[in-house]
């Protein structure tokens, strides 16, 4: 069995040390997880050890032997291979080009030709061999997200891979797709590939993972194995502070209606769609990718336009052209993907957190300089967003603080009803808590909160009621003693059946 | 070199580096009529580029000032020939500017065309709309109460000149001071998000290339008069030397990033060049080169430092 060491690793950038003293062992044909709050130094430690980032000090063995690493494509000759976050294929080529691009050498002829049909035949292998039934030639557009994460592995293979990184591989799959992840990874194990599993989701790891390795502020905390640690314990050292309860779903009476879906439709949502949400109330959506959830959210925000039914803000009834509209009448929108949809990522935290309420702080279209610091400083602080300054770019924050950013930008709107479309995702425990207590100060202030979210506990550990959507429509709604994974569970899979 | 960076001085630096040179080079460079002159020369330039900065800065293109310039040129050449009074003539073709550049934002906004496709055709389409109109020939004989807008002077300083620095003025405090720039700039950083966060971004697409519009169309009236001929071919290519202004003073052509300060030093830049090669009577021929050359010095300088973070 093969073994990766790594020894005293330290790195930092112009003087900021990111990794300071960092100690991991990984034996071949186990799972090992790499846990630890954004910012922790997980991805600086990869990159380390993909030979992407140099350490500073600090050596690297494998099997005893100390490995010099200046590129990504030295350490993929030794053995080592990272799948991104970021799936790094290009969506405009084909499964076949995809596996070709970086692994050009035994697909080439002496002038440069490609061996095509060798190509095809050894593609068609290894989507054999991670579960993939689509033929070599299907362009990556057309794969859903998962089938995505698939081809990834099948590219890893192609080298002679001996330690494999996956870096949250499971955040966009869903159920099923993790499932069939999961099979692939018991099958590298048995092959003595050794796994280095990054992820946020800790049920996913007392799943999976053999040892797990605990980072905070750049140094090792601790490794354990996964069958003699709890859960508590791990969140603990994670975070360096105990985390009583994680989710701290507050109780409270539910006031009047605030939001009704009366069989609405959009182009987006072709069965018409009836929920409610209720003055201090967290409602969550839940359902598979696809079932037609944040086609719901886009409705309410007004991205989306009304083409059959009713919504009633508050018992009027309101007819949202745009976002715009929406955001008058107090409806706000926290979006999916915050890289995309939620922030200016070269744009300041100020100036991000200021776009939404710009008109209120101006004379005559001027904007009131002091004033828009003030707020920022205000929201940055109320929020505890770790930044330097206002000034820093967005894009420097880690995930957790970035997406304080968002919520503290739509919070400043003082919404009366929020969307929050999946709030958490990419998350670290820590700010995951932070955005719980938001939701909670909102709710006891009596404001609506509607929440998509994929991860179960989480919907049902913050929602005072659930809804289940699949194929665009709502299926069934818990609340009270129902709210349960399995009853979920049962309503989100009676679909399955019936599709398969 | 924070501090360096974070106020983008490395085009000042080439701008202060050039006229250090020309200054030691050539003997004419450092006296106040050559500098006047650099300043006049730039001044039709500097408002196409103040302009552009507003489009660039939306992420989009403007290749049609140019031939708007021309365009608004020959009506209102045509016009006071025809006995209207210059001012009710000039402001005419600064709506007419303005049309034009509405019709390009439209395409843009609405029609969702990519801005340098939507432009390089209206480029064509307002050039030829001018030859039309004049039948490919200069308009001469133009009043001579309109003469001053080109050649007067002001305390000294060319009339083109003041224009410039108080169109410069208003520009940049709706860029860096007003609401409305903000979105511009959030537009350009990511329309998706200025759109959620309530921003109408169309309107303010639309916006900028009027503003474009009627900037070329006001740089359209100083040059004829300041040559008091409207020629069919007039600004024939001005649109590139627009972009370079803006480009070499640091904004990002991916839209978001930029400032109204570097694009004038952008213009100033390329105004410096050409009377310095000038005064150091290097041929015409070898002119372009160089300028291409300083040019594309400029940007990998500008290039390292972005990247250096």
């Amino acid at each position: 069995m093969s073994r990766l060491e790594m020894r005293a690793i330290e790195k930092g950038f112009s003087g900021v040390p990111i990794l300071r003293k960092v100690d991991l062992t990984v034996e071949g044909g186990e799972v090992h997880a790499l846990l630890g709050e954004n910012g922790a130094g997980k991805s600086t430690l990869m990159k380390t050890l993909t030979g992407i980032y140099r350490a500073d000090s600090g050596e690297i063995l494998l099997d005893g032997v100390p490995q010099n690493f200046h590129s990504i494509l030295d350490s993929r000759k030794a053995g080592i291979n990272i799948i991104h976050q970021e799936l790094n294929l290009f969506s405009n080529l084909s499964i076949e080009e995809n596996l070709l691009i970086g692994y050009e050498q035994p697909f080439r002829t002496a002038v440069g030709w490609i061996r095509s049909r060798k190509l095809r035949e050894q593609t068609r292998e290894l989507l054999q061999l991670v579960g993939l039934s689509r033929s070599p030639e299907t362009p990556v557009s057309e794969l859903g997200i998962g089938e995505r994460q698939l081809v990834e592995i099948a590219k890893a293979l192609q080298s002679d891979v001996r330690f494999l990184i996956m870096d949250e591989p499971t955040a966009a799959l869903t159920d099923q797709e993790t499932r069939r992840l999961f099979q692939m990874i018991d099958d590298l194990k048995r092959r003595g590939v050794g796994i280095i599993y990054i992820s946020h989701r800790l049920e996913e790891l007392f799943a999976i993972a053999d040892r797990v390795t605990v980072l905070r502020d750049g140094m090792t905390v601790g490794t354990y194995c996964m069958r003699e640690v709890e859960e508590d314990v791990l969140v603990e050292r994670m975070v360096g502070r105990s985390v009583e309860n994680r989710y701290p779903r507050s109780e409270s009476q539910p006031g009047d209606v605030i939001l009704e879906l009366d069989h609405i439709q959009t182009r987006r949502l072709h069965k018409p769609i009836s929920l409610t949400v209720r003055t201090g109330e967290i409602v969550g959506i839940g359902g598979m990718m696809g079932a037609g959830r944040t086609e719901v959210a886009r409705a309410i925000a007004g991205i989306d336009r009304l083409l059959g039914g009713t919504m009633r803000l508050k018992g009027q009834s309101v007819q949202f052209r745009s976002p715009r509209e929406a955001l008058e009448h107090g409806v706000a929108l926290v979006t999916e993907d915050r890289k995309d949809d939620g922030l200016i990522l070269p744009f300041a935290v100020r100036l991000n957190l200021a776009l939404p309420t710009l008109a209120e702080r101006q004379r005559l279209g001027f904007v009131e300089q002091q004033r828009e610091r003030a707020f920022a400083e205000e929201w940055i602080r109320r929020l505890s967003i770790r930044v330097q300054d206002a000034d820093q770019p967005v894009v420097n924050l880690s995930g957790g603080n970035q997406q304080k950013v968002v919520f503290a930008k739509w919070l400043a709107q003082d919404p009366q009803l929020l969307v929050l479309d999946e709030p958490t995702r990419g998350v670290d425990v820590g700010a995951k808590h932070d955005i719980y207590q938001l939701m909670n100060e909102m709710k006891a202030r009596g404001k609506g909160i509607l929440m998509i979210s994929s991860d179960l506990p989480e919907l049902l550990g913050m929602s005072d009621r659930v809804y289940v959507m699949r194929d665009g429509a709502v299926v069934g709604q818990l609340m009270g003693s129902n709210m349960d994974q399995e009853v979920f569970m049962a309503l989100v899979a009676r679909s399955q059946e019936v599709e398969s | 070199m924070s501090w360096f960076r974070r106020y983008r001085l490395g085009p000042l630096l080439g701008l202060v580096l050039l006229v250090l040179i020309l200054s030691i080079t050539s003997q004419q460079f450092l006296t106040v009529s050559n500098l006047l002159d650099v300043l006049l020369q730039t001044s039709v330039n500097a408002l196409l580029a103040i302009g552009m900065t507003f489009v660039i800065l939306t992420a989009g293109i403007d290749l049609s000032v140019g031939s708007t310039l021309a365009l608004t040129s020959a009506l209102a050449a045509e016009w006071m020939v025809g006995g209207t009074n210059p001012w009710l003539a000039g402001i005419a073709a600064l709506c007419i500017g303005g049309v034009a550049g509405a019709f390009n934002g439209v395409l843009v906004a609405y029609a969702r065309l990519a801005p340098f496709i939507v432009t390089l055709g209206t480029m064509t389409l307002f050039r030829g709309l001018t030859e039309i109109y004049t039948n490919g020939q200069p308009i001469f004989n133009l009043p001579n109460s309109f003469n001053g807008l080109g050649n007067g002077s002001i305390l000294k300083i060319p009339v083109p000149v003041w224009i410039t620095i108080v169109m410069f003025f208003i520009a940049w405090a709706v860029l860096s001071r007003t609401v409305a720039g903000r979105r511009i700039y959030a537009i350009g950083g990511n329309e998706k998000v200025a759109y959620l966060a309530g921003v109408r971004a169309k309107r303010y697409l639309v916006a900028v290339y009027v503003v474009s519009g009627i900037l070329a169309a006001l740089a359209g009236l100083i040059l004829t008069s300041r040559l008091a001929t409207a020629e069919p071919t007039a600004g024939n290519g001005y649109e590139l030397d627009a972009i370079t202004a803006v480009v070499l003073g640091g904004t990002s052509l991916f839209g978001g990033e930029g400032t109204l300060v570097g694009t004038i030093i952008g213009a100033l830049i390329l105004g410096v060049i050409d009377n310095g090669l000038n005064l150091l009577n290097v041929s015409s021929f070898y002119q372009d080169a160089v300028k291409g050359l300083v040019i594309l010095i400029a940007i990998m300088l500008d290039r390292k430092k972005s990247d250096g973070r």
